[in-house]
């Protein structure tokens, strides 16, 4: 099967999805093992690849890119929702 | 297979092409070099809207930097300098500048040869002698860490920082690993990204030196853009997944790899160390590239997702789509196409396939910028002119 997500950094907790998941379906990618989405993800946002806390970092690049402000399951829709800058908030 | 060859300089660089370049040191003789390209189609020809008419200290820097740099690129072999006589970079002032490169240049100037006809006569007599010249240089085999390549964005759109700039992050880190010398710039695009790059410096005063350069550009941007400044990430951007600054600048800075930064340049100035290297320079595109071609690098990879067909004088230039639909909708001047990535190309295969063309390129195969003549020079200033 194709690939539809991508891992950029092995430390990395997202993925970004390479074309628009639908609830449900499978997200494969190079390293992980098969999961599925937990509602629509769409082309290019990130998808959770392991449950996430309220206040844990979110790593993409292999790097801090924001904090999460609430519980994100696996395969969950990570964005503006459920996540904030640490800095420039404004 | 990863053998690559070049041109030997006297000062030790070596260039990936043999150009002679035709230069004017002011736009007012602009027409000239157009006259000297319709006779000299095989030299490059470059015209530009600079030389004359800015004071200040940081204005005549960069014009000094940049033309004489261009002079200096290893790519060229040899110049013809076309000056005017009464402006501020007039070929005097330049010379001392371009000395240095120790490469055969003639000199020639509208008010003391003779008007503009006849100084396009003579200036295209002396590039056909230098073309003649420099056809016998024969290429020799180029060590790897004389190389310096340029990695640039510009167009981009949501994919650039999932798929381009992460693929050609990925070639930054095998050039370093054969110890050539990646530099990029763009200050404006490293915003939020200060505590990420300041830790990857070699040194305390190289983690100074990132802080205050994107330090700068945040507080310039906040200056003249006001409250537009938090448009950097823009409702757009976020529609297309990206939710912070930090993570649109990461899109950016991945192009550059994962390396240790050996040393922050000024926009067009040489590097002194090897290895990746970033430079003070603004992130319109074509500004960037002249500060970047300035600084020595014989190769560019511009990533971009809405498609930009610009190149740059002297330097050719690999574009990168970061989407296949570009990628096909512009399929002349697009070298590599990264939204192959969305299809399922390995990260690895897609490299290989980028370092494959980039070895072909410097081993004398033109890229589409250049085969289509897409070269364009602009530089940065800082005011006005008066």
């Amino acid at each position: 099967m194709k690939d539809n997500i991508l891992v950029i950094h092995p430390r990395d907790n997202v993925a970004v999805a390479l074309r628009t998941l639908a609830a449900g379906e499978q997200a494969t990618g190079k390293g992980t093992a098969g999961f599925p989405a937990l509602e629509e993800i769409p082309a290019s946002h990130k998808i959770a690849l392991r449950d996430i806390s309220a206040g844990e970092e979110i790593i993409k690049y292999g790097e801090t890119i924001a904090v999460s402000t609430r519980d994100i399951k696996k395969g969950g829709w990570v964005h503006t929702h459920n996540l904030e800058s640490r800095r420039w908030k404004k | 297979m990863n053998e690559i060859t070049g041109y030997e300089r006297e000062t030790g660089s070596f260039g990936i092409r043999n150009h002679v370049l035709v230069l004017p040191t002011v736009s007012c003789v602009n027409g000239v070099i157009n006259r000297i390209s319709r006779e000299v189609p095989e030299a490059v020809c470059i015209t530009h809207a600079h030389g004359c008419g800015r004071g200040g200290p940081r204005d005549l820097q960069i014009l000094f930097r940049i033309l004489s740099g261009l002079v200096h690129n290893p790519n060229v072999a040899a110049a013809v300098i076309v000056g005017l006589g009464c402006e501020v970079s007039n070929t005097k002032n330049l010379f001392p500048l371009i000395k240095e490169a120790k490469k055969p240049v003639e000199i020639f100037n509208v008010q003391e040869d003779g008007g503009s006809l006849q100084t396009a006569k003579k200036g295209a007599a002396a590039a056909r002698r230098l073309l003649a010249e420099v056809r016998t240089q024969p290429r020799v085999a180029l060590p790897w860490d004389k190389v310096l390549v340029s990695m640039e964005c510009g167009g981009s759109d949501a994919m650039s920082g999932v798929t381009a700039n992460v693929a050609m992050g990925a070639l930054s880190d095998w050039l370093v690993g054969k110890g050539a010398t990646v530099i990029f710039g763009e200050n404006t695009e490293m915003i939020g990204t200060a505590h990420v790059l300041a830790r990857r410096a070699k040194n305390e005063q190289v983690a100074r030196e990132i802080e205050q350069m994107i330090d700068r550009a945040e507080k310039l941007s906040k200056d003249i853009m006001g409250n537009l400044a938090s448009l950097v990430i823009s409702p757009g951007n976020m529609d297309g997944g990206m939710s912070t600054i930090a993570e649109k600048s990461m899109g950016c800075i991945f192009k550059g790899g994962t390396s240790t930064i050996n040393q922050v340049v000024d926009y067009g100035e040489m590097p002194k160390e090897r290895g990746l290297i970033l430079q003070d320079g603004p992130g319109y595109d074509g500004d960037s590239m002249a500060g970047l071609a300035a600084s020595g690098s014989q190769l560019m990879f511009f990533s971009t997702g809405r498609g930009t067909p610009a190149g740059f004088p002297a330097l050719p230039v690999i574009k990168v789509a970061s989407n296949s639909r570009i990628y096909e909708a512009m399929k002349d001047d697009m070298d590599i196409n990264a939204g192959s990535l969305v299809e399922g190309k390995p990260l690895a295969e897609l490299r290989a396939e980028m370092i494959d063309l980039m070895i072909r390129v410097i081993n004398g195969e033109k890229t589409k910028t250049e085969a289509n003549g897409m070269e364009v020079l602009t530089f940065m200033t800082v005011h006005p002119p008066f």
